[in-house]
């Protein structure tokens, strides 16, 4: 069954109108010889059959594993007013807001959200999202190559590989040099930075906390990096910007996230949302949607999607990308997430995170065999060094109701014995505790 | 309305955690805190909803109004697919559990939804596979144009150019310069077809690919589509097909029997999924048969034991186009969709698609200009021409159509039409709905020979009145301060 309305009286109804007999004669122009060699769908079914068909696949999940896999996509609390708001047909029916006066709720809501964007980044404007995280920094690396006219691109291996290898294939087709900074004791070795650096670089590329969980200072690479003339990008965790320095006060000139931290369920990997946000300067050559204010005939303020010459349907081959929708409800999610928590409320969450993370830290370094990482801060996520392979100690945490973490040998070479272990303000300290007596009784 | 930052009030809460249970631990060393804290705004929960709440009012949406907007595919959204998607069995899986030892089991019912949901893809659009990563329309055609480059490079084939018609969505040519190609651009003959002739002396050794949407943007189906693409065949380039018209043929043409290589879907197009106002969408990627072996990574795959798992073995695959699966949760909607209307409900959605868009056409034949006089697909395209001599434009009558409860047809596209107004019904409204909208398209033909003001004043209903879109775009004002 579909969802059409029409009675078999209103078709004849309307194709006497057009003037056709049939509704095949409508479908004229295609050839006989072109028509579907086959179409072999089964029938339809009844709403409740496929509600129950869906809800048996979804106990085929399993929903009661202890989390404490991070590796850039984190498993926080969602408050319930999140769901409510965005579920309200208004917004989720509603299509890209074209059509300033009858779409000013949506392009208020976004504007909104560009602000929190750039409070919580520390730069000057935002775009009102992108896809996700991993595509973000693509744009922000396209970005900082059309800026500058160069294209080397200097990247930290502490950005998650995800993303990196996103960016390569991205970049297959163009002529792009890429260097890799390599890691030691979980930090990016600052000389490596220096000896790369040219007058070629077009963008220095460093994720904070980086993908070990270890947070830091930039400022220093940020300053050499201007020096060069190059520019600064920094891929970042949303919920640890409650309480670390901010890409914009370490000088950062672009910083891109995956947002999904910000009230966006886990869902197996998407919808997510990718948010960027740069220096006023750069942006017109910003890519995607972008709402600014302006005032109506009347003078009354109002919004409106802006600079939309340097968009795909203005520009077509010569935009600055080829974006033309965004993930507005999964950045309503975060605006309304962040609404919710207030200052305080971001903070607070950023302190649990901080402080489960250094319990579970403390309690996991009482076991003798395990070697917590501690030479460097993390924020909620750190690596520990297990008597075994880590991946074979998952599959056993995995049996024991634990996804204890994420195996860093899959990753980076020469690390198979390393977890990283990933605590959000969910876990409770008899999770925690639990979760290292398992781990203790597997090891 | 005042803005959330400008209802904030300190020391207000909207929500809090519990208190920490565990000890507290030594603070983070003062370098790497911030300085500046984030200004977020402090309200109480009801502040918060009803602010939302009252935003959401101030938008059409496709519940509350109809949104005849061309190439969008507006239709309604099923509700139970909202409910199934929210199912916590869906929504708390993390993306890397199948991915850890012992994981894969634990996320049978995703595997299975994106196998099932590609399996049911490759049918409807005669691929031989699917890729269901691409996040959006046009990142699908970015991970087209990607696949076409890769097939080529294979071969040992450089290619340099992409041919697109200059009745294309923009994206196209967008995406195949941002793949690295060159874009060469086709005009649209006097009978709304590519040109032909120009078409054959673009077409050279050097062309990696055709670009075409089929039915295209003037909701014509071009009745030589095989002959185009046996040409390109010819010349060793690929043929693609953005699918955001694929609405209109479901059960009547597939792409890969057109001889296509390469497919985008929007699923939030075809399939119904809620587009949120902007997003999320979902861009799956058909391919034929010689380009599988580039698809991105990973594949899901269903086992001899009729298992599901994710294949990361494929030593040509271009690379990871999103971090995960796609955006599982429209898919998960497409899914529900697509098996609830099975293959006579797929097949009838086309059909009374494009019987609404024909509908449309012949009643407002003699008030508007027709683009192309002939009969046209799931969508019409007029020109406001005859309008615009007495001052009313296409933009005009898209204001007034907001005043009477419509969301407007597309105006801005295509760009090869002047005072563009393309119509797309969709099949999901009644022959009294569009009866009513058409009545409304005649008032305001008459109008603009009557009375022009009436309409150049619109609207007059909504929360604001035309917009200093000049204004917004030479002072930009992008947050608030």
């Amino acid at each position: 069954m579909s969802y059409v309305p029409h009675t078999k009286e209103d078709i004849q109804e309307m194709l006497k109108v057009i003037g056709v007999s049939s509704i095949d004669e409508l479908f004229g122009d295609i050839p006989p010889a072109l028509r579907p060699k086959s179409f072999n769908i089964p029938p339809g079914k009844s709403e409740f059959e496929v509600t129950k068909h869906l809800h048996r696949l979804a106990t085929k999940n399993a929903t009661n594993l202890i989390n404490f896999v991070g590796a850039g996509f984190y498993d926080h609390f969602i408050p319930a007013a999140v769901d409510a708001i965005v579920n309200r047909p208004e917004f989720y029916t509603a299509y890209t807001p074209y059509q300033p006066e009858c779409s000013q709720g949506w392009l208020q809501a976004i504007y909104e959200y560009q602000t929190i964007i750039c409070e919580l980044t520390g730069l000057d404007v935002s775009n009102a999202s992108l896809y996700d995280g991993g595509t973000a920094l693509y744009e922000a690396l396209m970005m900082a190559i059309r800026l500058t006219g160069r294209n080397k691109i200097i990247m930290d291996s502490g950005v998650n590989l995800i993303y990196r290898t996103m960016l390569y294939t991205y970049t297959s087709n163009l002529s792009i040099e890429f260097v890799e900074i390599p890691i030691e004791h979980g930090k990016s070795s600052r000389s490596d930075f220096s000896k790369h650096l040219d007058d070629k670089t077009a963008a220095v590329i460093i994720q904070n906390p980086n993908f070990f969980g270890v947070v830091d200072d930039y400022s220093d690479v940020v300053e050499q990096v201007h020096k060069f003339g190059a520019l600064a990008i920094a891929s970042v965790y949303p919920v640890s910007l409650g309480m670390l320095k901010s890409p914009g006060e370490m000088g950062f000139d672009i910083a891109t996230g995956e947002g999904q931290s910000l009230g966006i369920p886990l869902s197996f990997g998407g919808p997510y949302l990718g948010f960027m946000s740069a220096k006023k300067g750069l942006v017109r050559q910003m890519p995607g949607r972008i709402v600014g204010q302006t005032v109506d005939s009347q003078g009354k303020r109002a919004f409106v999607l802006t600079l939309q010459t340097r968009e795909q349907h203005i520009r077509r081959e010569k935009a600055t990308s080829n974006i033309c929708s965004n993930e507005a409800l999964c950045a309503l999610r975060a605006v309304v997430f962040a609404a919710l928590l207030g200052r305080d409320g971001l903070k607070e969450l950023a302190q649990l995170n901080y402080q489960k993370s250094e319990y579970a830290k403390n309690v996991l370094s009482r076991v003798s065999s395990v070697q917590v990482k501690k030479s460097s801060s993390t924020f909620n996520e750190f690596t520990v060094l297990l008597p075994r392979d880590a991946d074979d100690v998952v599959h056993r945490m995995i049996e024991k109701g634990f996804a204890c973490g994420f195996p860093l040998g899959r990753f980076y070479k020469g690390m198979d014995n390393y977890l990283l272990v990933a605590v959000t303000e969910k876990r409770t300290k008899e999770q925690i505790n639990s979760f290292v007596d398992a781990l203790e009784a597997v090891l | 309305m005042k803005l959330i930052f400008e209802k904030h009030k300190s020391a207000r809460r909207g929500f809090s955690y519990a208190s920490s249970d565990v000890p507290e631990a030594k603070s983070l060393p003062d370098k790497y805190c911030r300085k500046q804290e984030a200004k977020l705004p402090s309200l109480s929960e009801l502040d918060v909803v009803r602010h939302y709440t009252n935003l959401s009012q101030m938008n059409f949406s496709v519940d509350g109004n109809f949104y005849p907007l061309g190439s969008c595919t507006m239709k309604y959204n099923p509700k139970f697919t909202e409910r199934v998607a929210s199912l916590e069995g869906f929504t708390h899986v993390h993306p890397l559990l199948p991915q850890l030892a012992g994981g894969g089991m634990l996320t049978q019912g995703s595997l299975e939804v994106l196998f099932e949901t590609k399996k049911l893809l490759c049918e409807i659009t005669g691929m031989h596979g699917f890729t269901l990563q691409p996040l959006a329309g046009a990142h699908g055609e970015l991970t087209g144009v990607m696949l076409i480059a890769a097939y080529h490079k294979d071969k040992g084939d450089r290619r340099k150019y992409i041919i697109v018609p200059d009745s294309s969505h923009g994206t196209n040519p967008a995406s195949a310069a941002i793949a690295g190609y060159k874009v060469i651009v086709i005009p649209t003959g006097p009978d709304g077809y590519m040109d032909l002739a120009e078409y054959k002396k673009q077409l050279n050794k050097e062309v990696a690919a055709v670009m075409l949407t089929c039915p295209d943007t003037l909701g014509i189906f071009n009745p030589r589509i095989k002959e185009i693409s046996d040409m390109a065949h010819e010349a060793g380039a690929l043929m693609y097909y953005d699918g955001a018209n694929l609405n209109a043929v479901l059960g009547k043409a597939r792409p890969g029997d057109l001889g296509f290589d390469v497919v985008h879907i929007n699923l939030h197009k075809t399939f119904g999924t809620p587009h949120g106002g902007g997003g999320p969408g979902a861009g799956p990627v058909g391919v034929g048969e010689k380009l599988v072996e580039f698809l991105p990574n990973p594949r899901v795959i269903k086992r001899s034991d009729a298992t599901y798992a994710l294949d990361y073995h494929r030593h040509k695959s271009i690379g990871y186009i999103a971090p995960f699966y796609g955006n599982f949760g429209v898919i998960l909607k497409a899914y529900a969709y697509m098996l609830r209307l099975g293959k006579e409900g797929l097949i009838r959605a086309s059909e009374m698609a494009v019987l609404n868009a024909n509908y449309c056409r012949v009643k407002l034949k003699d008030y508007y200009q027709s683009a192309f006089d002939k009969p046209c697909m799931h969508e019409c395209v007029f020109s406001a021409s005859r309008q615009a001599q007495t001052g009313v434009h296409a933009l005009d009558i898209a204001k007034y159509l907001i005043d009477k409860g419509y969301h407007p047809p597309t105006i801005y596209f295509p760009l090869i039409v002047k005072e563009s107004l393309m119509i797309e019904p969709t099949e999901t409204e009644s022959k009294e709905t569009l009866d009513e909208f058409i009545d409304v398209m005649i008032e305001i033909a008459k109008l603009a020979q009557d009375n022009p003001t009436a309409i150049t004043q619109a609207p007059v209903n909504t929360p604001v009145r035309r917009l200093d879109e000049t204004k917004a775009a030479r002072e930009p004002n992008l947050r608030f301060v």
